[in-house]
């Protein structure tokens, strides 16, 4: 498939011993100037990016304090090491979370504290010089920004946090990462990150009203661009043609349809997907942001509804509020935002849809905690709501169902190694290889319980495992939406 | 007054400021440095109580760690609460009368030393033993345990092999306290325990011991999570808008 060889499948889970620069030729492509131009950052790496990125560095440490206690505070005391899914499916020991920070904090130290001014060798700081800046890119292009180091740090360090800063400095001096940066263009340009316009969304709706219609018999609508509707829908969109996504957009439909709720899709916000947020871009995080705030005011709607996306739900829930609120015009009985699977948790407790379980008898069903609904947002209203409401989601939809090992789920989930704006083939070798304890964790369920199939609500996390389970000897449609099972229990018309 | 009393009291005097305003500014740096956005690390409280419930485990039990790595946490809790308890003893050479409570610990603050040491031992086996730890271990890191160790011993020499006149010794610190200054013994054990001591306090504002104020301000640990109830205001205007 490709030159590198796909780790081997152990039967427990192992800390590898370190392997130095194993992984330092991964390297994702470099932007163009036209797609960094696009959204505000230079073509290239500028002449005086060295005192550039110095002065970016103080300015983004001024400005968080998150980046400013965690540069003081880590103790090296090595609790993060071997919480890194890409440090243990790759044994490059820089993908270790303290020593990924320390590349960022060597150099912080270097220009910006005492110790590292006077006694540089004494305390690991290093002048900003090209190799620093390869090895930035590099090794920030292997975080993807799931905060499963933060969860065990004794001080709540969070790598992720680093990992923006980093990306955001090296776009300031104009070496950006193709992938990222040419979506976010998209996304603000267009209103989605496939670029797909108006006419073409209408046409990929409408066909889907029509596949639903030839399976059911019933006439489910999936509007666009409804003035009026009660519900803005804001999803990833991947569901709007990528499998197993559609099928989950299929489900949100029928659910929308059987509880009588009027909905709508925005062509102006047809992405819940943020980008901005992986290159810890605030501007352009910004940007997205507002068109969704446009859509909902332009559409004159009283909620939204978030689809099944992982980092867009972390944006959605914590950030949106901030960056594109006050939201005081839409409906104060609900939540602001609302995720789909709180949507159809509540209608499912009101038992306000008729769900035949049996319908996924052919299947047995584990579920994928994505990092960024695990461990950087919540759902319901209560903590920890982001593990309960999901599952019972699913488990009203299927008869079996079994979780993966308590070390690899919940708050202690692995990242499907596509994670942080990764999920780019010219990052194959990282995406296989960090995707090893996930793939572990689902062998184990796989042997101990005969799972079958693994649910996600990301769509980052679904285009991932699709990739990447051929390569672990799987099938590429082990991998289901949560609101696929939903869209195949749940029993379309009657009395509702 | 001796040349060494002299010098002993101007460095305790300079150790204590670099301490009080070093540690000030830095926490008026952490608390004046806004936090743009809301990054708890889930699941997290809902409510400031409790976030102020979490971080008590988290300072109290060193919770995460816990959940991380079983030898860090034993080595690490016991080497702090000891340190603690070795700190509390100290206080009788600050207070007069002593206070009773410290008068009763007493005994326990000696065993302490010797955990601490021992937790400090543990900690800084691992930095040659485990690779990944080694790799991240920089002079500093080391260094660091050499002297908090050195300190210990030094310490504990005075008490078990060398004794030293802890009646003027606790002379000269009250006399620092109550600028009054009283000669200081000349002995070797104290006078290196001594500059040990200063040497700690005048590093810790511009060090990695700055975990210890750190870690009240982490917004992933001290942020409730209730983002969608209660508006986090933001820091920044927008500067572009959508086109
Ligand atoms: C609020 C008070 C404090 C808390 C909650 C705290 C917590 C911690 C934790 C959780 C660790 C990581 C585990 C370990 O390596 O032990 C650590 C490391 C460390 N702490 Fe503290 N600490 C505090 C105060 C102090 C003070 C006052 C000192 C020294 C005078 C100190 C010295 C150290 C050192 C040297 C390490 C690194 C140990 C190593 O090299 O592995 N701490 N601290
Ligand atoms: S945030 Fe995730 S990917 Fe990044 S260093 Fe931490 S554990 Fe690794
Ligand atoms: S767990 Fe936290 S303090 Fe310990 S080495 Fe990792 S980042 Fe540093």
């Amino acid at each position: 498939m490709a030159d590198f060889d796909t780790p081997v499948l152990k039967p427990y889970p192992v800390i590898p011993p370190i392997e130095i620069g194993s992984m330092a030729h991964s390297k994702p492509y470099v932007a163009k100037p036209d797609i960094q131009g696009k959204i505000g950052f230079p073509g290239e790496l500028i002449d005086n990016w060295q005192q550039v990125a110095i002065d970016k560095m103080g300015e983004l440490v001024d400005n968080s304090r998150a980046l400013r206690v965690f540069l003081d505070s880590c103790v090296k005391c090595g609790a993060c090491t071997d919480k890194c899914h890409y440090y243990l499916g790759t044994s490059d020991p820089k993908n270790m979370p303290v020593a990924r920070q320390d590349l960022f904090r060597s150099v912080y130290r270097r220009y910006y504290t005492a110790a590292g001014k006077y006694f540089p060798g004494l305390v690991g700081a290093r002048d900003l010089d090209q190799d620093v800046l390869d090895e930035w890119y590099s090794y920030f292009h292997q975080c993807s920004q799931c905060r499963r180091c933060s969860v065990y740090c004794p001080y709540g360090i969070d790598t992720a946090e680093i990992s923006m800063a980093a990306r955001e400095i090296m776009d300031t001096v104009g070496v950006g990462q193709k992938y990222c940066n040419e979506i976010i263009g998209k996304a603000q340009t267009i209103g989605n990150n496939l670029g797909l316009p108006q006419p073409a969304l209408l046409n990929t709706l409408e066909g889907l009203e029509e596949d639903i219609e030839d399976e059911t018999g019933v006439t489910v609508r999936l509007p666009l661009d409804q003035h009026g509707a009660d519900i803005l829908l804001v999803t990833p969109s991947a569901d709007f043609f990528a499998e197993p996504h559609v099928d989950g957009l299929i489900g949100y439909a029928k659910v929308f349809h059987q509880a009588g709720l009027s909905w709508t899709i925005s062509s102006h916000a047809s992405e819940a997907a943020n980008f901005g947020m992986f290159i810890g871009s605030y501007d352009n995080m910004q940007v997205l942001a507002q068109r969704i705030r446009e859509a909902a005011l332009e559409l004159g709607v009283k909620r939204i509804v978030f689809g099944e996306c992982g980092h867009a739900w972390r944006v959605a829930y914590n950030f949106l509020n901030t960056l594109a609120g006050p939201f005081d015009f839409l409906d104060p009985n609900y939540p602001m935002p609302q995720h789909i699977c709180e949507v159809t948790y509540d209608l499912l407790q009101r038992n306000a849809l008729r769900m035949d379980k049996s319908a996924n008898d052919d299947k047995v069903l584990t579920f994928h905690d994505s990092c960024n609904v695990a461990r950087a947002s919540r759902m319901g209203n209560f903590e920890g709501g982001q593990f309960v409401i999901p599952r019972e989601v699913i488990k009203a939809s299927c008869n079996h169902y079994y979780d993966m090992p308590s070390d690899a789920i919940q708050e202690a989930t692995f990242c499907c190694g596509g994670g942080g704006g990764l999920l780019t083939d010219d990052l194959i070798e990282l995406r296989v290889k960090g995707s090893l304890p996930r793939m572990e964790a689902l062998k184990q369920a796989v042997d101990d319980h005969g799972v079958t199939h693994m649910a996600a609500i990301c769509a980052i996390c679904k285009s991932q495992f699709s990739k990447i389970l051929p390569y672990y000897g799987m099938e590429m449609d082990q991998i289901v939406s949560v609101h696929q099972l939903v869209s195949d229990a749940i029993q379309l018309g009657g009395d509702h | 007054m001796s040349l060494l009393t002299i010098a002993f009291t101007l460095l305790f005097y300079f150790a204590a400021l670099v301490l009080i305003i070093g540690l000030g500014l830095r926490i008026r740096l952490y608390a004046k440095t806004p936090a743009p956005l809301r990054i708890p690390t889930t699941p997290a409280p809902l409510t400031t109580a409790g976030v102020v419930g979490r971080m008590f485990f988290e300072v109290t039990l060193f919770r995460s760690l816990f959940k991380a790595n079983k030898w860090i946490w034993i080595f690490g809790w016991l080497f702090h609460a000891a340190l603690l308890l070795v700190l509390l003893r100290h206080l009788r050479y600050f207070t007069d009368p002593v206070w009773s409570w410290v008068a009763l610990m007493q005994p326990l603050g000696a065993y302490a030393a010797f955990v601490m040491i021992a937790g400090l031992a543990g900690l800084w086996a691992r930095r040659f033993l485990v690779d990944r730890v080694r790799y991240i271990s920089s002079p500093s890191d080391h260094l660091m345990l050499a002297l908090l160790i050195a300190i210990g011993l030094s310490g504990l020499g005075m008490k078990y092999v060398a004794a030293t006149d802890i009646v003027a010794v606790k002379a000269f610190f009250l006399g620092l306290m109550y600028f009054d200054w009283q000669p200081i013994p000349g002995d070797p054990l104290l006078m290196l325990h001594l500059v040990l001591v200063a040497v700690l306090m005048i590093i810790f504002p511009f060090s990695k011991l700055l975990h210890a104020p750190g870690m009240f301000f982490a917004p992933t640990r001290t942020q409730p999570d209730n983002a969608r109830e209660k508006r986090h205001l933001p820091t920044r205007a927008a500067t572009r808008q959508a086109s």
